[in-house]
């Protein structure tokens, strides 16, 4: 790899970083007026126009607000738990592919932060080390509440992580592949009536968001934080911008989680007709290849986005829909149902591509 | 070779941390650090699947369990036994020997270079490392899942409430 295309590389990155921040930002916003919306009411309106400086108050309040140590607190990592939610969270966009490649002459700048053929294990294995965060703050706050969020963010974690992995061996047999750009471009072949994963693995991808609902603690499965049983769970003792830390970390593991399934089972930067397209913008109007190729990649990177907010979308909708599992019925729920369905799902791929029906991946590209 | 020493040098530093720390939950967090310096080792040895396993099994699996049940316990430096002398004299011995042995084991060695000419750097590759296991080493690997299912079996055994049991 060149120096120059290394930099490339250095900016998408850049790039990648701040957006996963200012969405993470702009979803308390979408969360508090989607919140609104299903309970007919008016929401955040007061700063700016529709309130949508509302998340910049929002900083301002937490980085103003009180630093409080608890007593008999473990300082050092009661500091670090929240930074570590934050680092962990924010790791795992680098290997997502949020569109195909731009070329300028020579210079071919890939729309992913780094391009490694072990990408979809790279995202599980920073996922899991997601929740250490949560165990370390919880455990360094020296209150009761805190370390039983803990704990059972570590159980549910663990539980939920095997299915989520299940899941995915069902589409790595039909890919052959873990690198995340070579399962999207698989997703669509050009002069061919080609299928998203979700239409192969419906069974799959259903396990595989349940699971992602319980790795980001979300309601229904938000039992680590659960309100009314431990108070705040693992942030009880927690203020000022450490609490916004462990919430934004939240969002950030929530938009990540959506990333991961469209780029997965919807067909990442794909989107319907683009091959058409693209010939049509260089034979009938008159663009260089190069140029009709960066205009695809380019609303490449919309589709993909637009499937993103689609399910950050269903994640507030079901957090405001749906009351929360009790914690032995999330239990049961991970270990009777959902493992079992996902070795199912194995046994069936299987079967399925044996006998042919799932047809054989050819690497076109 | 500078990335090297600098990843030996925090490997060294945070397994002595894991001996040393007085407190199990510093301890357990050092040892994490211990499996990512390994998991880049791993990576300067080009074998990604390998260092991406060690992360997901490791630091993501076994030690959220070893943190678990320290916090489930509770175990922290005032709660640590106090061994008695004989313990910690016969464990420095005993350590102390294997170090020699394994020095000793060691220092015959020569390390067989390489021949950077037919060097196939892409060895540690995910569909590298399938090939051979499934082809030239199926049956250790598969033996090796039938001594995790007896693992798995004696857990689920030995978890199992008997009966008349107190439900907690």
């Amino acid at each position: 790899m060149s120096l120059e295309s290394l930099g490339w590389q250095g900016l998408v990155i850049l790039v990648v970083f701040g957006i996963s921040l200012l969405i993470a930002t702009y979803c308390t916003y979408a969360e508090r007026v989607i919140a609104a919306f299903l309970q007919d009411r008016v929401g955040p309106d007061r700063a700016g126009p529709f309130g949508i400086v509302q998340p910049l108050a929002d900083a301002v309040k937490l980085f103003t607000k009180e630093e409080f140590f608890p007593s008999g607190a473990n300082k050092a990592l009661f500091i670090f738990g929240p930074c570590l939610a934050m680092i962990t969270a924010l790791m795992s966009s680098a290997v997502i592919p949020f569109g195909n490649f731009l070329k300028f002459g020579e210079t071919v700048v890939h729309l992913q932060g780094i391009e490694i053929n072990v990408g979809m294990l790279y995202v599980f294995g920073i996922v899991s080390l997601g929740v250490y965060g949560i165990m370390i703050g919880g455990w360094a706050s020296n209150n009761k509440f805190s370390l039983l969020g803990a704990i059972r963010a570590a159980s549910q974690n663990i539980s939920y992580e095997l299915a989520m992995g299940l899941a995915l061996i069902a589409v790595l047999m039909m890919s052959g592949s873990l690198s995340l750009r070579d399962i999207t471009l698989q997703q669509s072949v050009p002069g061919e009536w080609h299928f998203w994963n979700v239409v192969k693995q419906p069974l799959g991808f259903i396990i595989f968001i349940v699971c992602a609902f319980a790795e980001t603690n979300r309601t229904p499965f938000d039992l680590p934080e659960c309100e009314t049983e431990l108070v705040g769970g693992y942030h009880t003792e927690y203020s000022s911008m450490k609490m916004g830390l462990y919430l934004f970390a939240e969002y950030v593991n929530v938009f990540v989680a959506s990333a991961v399934m469209s780029v997965i089972y919807f067909g990442g930067f794909n989107f319907p007709f683009q091959y058409e397209l693209r010939s049509w913008l260089s034979s009938s109007q008159g663009l260089s290849i190069d140029a009709a190729q960066n205009i695809i990649a380019i609303l490449g990177v919309v589709a993909v986005f637009a499937k993103i907010f689609a399910f950050i979308f269903f994640f507030m909708w079901v957090r405001w829909t749906l009351p929360r599992f009790r914690y032995d019925q999330l239990m049961r729920l991970g270990w009777t149902i959902l493992i079992p369905l996902a070795i199912f799902n194995i046994l069936l791929t299987g079967g399925l591509i044996t006998t042919g029906i799932i047809p054989e991946i050819k690497q076109w590209w | 070779m500078s990335l090297f020493l600098f990843l030996s040098f925090v490997a060294l530093l945070s397994a002595l941390g894991v001996v040393l720390a007085k407190n199990p939950v510093h301890s357990v967090l050092f040892l994490i650090l211990t499996f990512f310096t390994l998991s880049a080792h791993y990576l300067l040895l080009n074998a990604q699947f390998l260092a991406a396993v060690n992360i997901i099994v490791y630091a993501g699996a076994i030690m959220v369990l070893f943190l678990f049940v320290i916090m489930f316990l509770n175990l922290n430096e005032e709660t640590e036994p106090q061994k008695p002398m004989l313990a910690k004299v016969a464990a420095t011995v005993s350590g102390g020997l294997l170090l020699l042995v394994m020095v000793a084991a060691l220092r015959g060695v020569e390390p067989t270079g390489y021949n950077a000419a037919t060097f196939d750097s892409q060895i540690g590759m995910v569909d590298r490392l399938g090939m051979v296991l499934f082809k030239e080493y199926s049956l250790p690997f598969e033996l090796a899942s039938i001594l995790l299912l007896a693992a798995m079996v004696g857990s689920v055994m030995l978890g199992k409430r008997e009966t008349g049991e107190r439900n907690f």
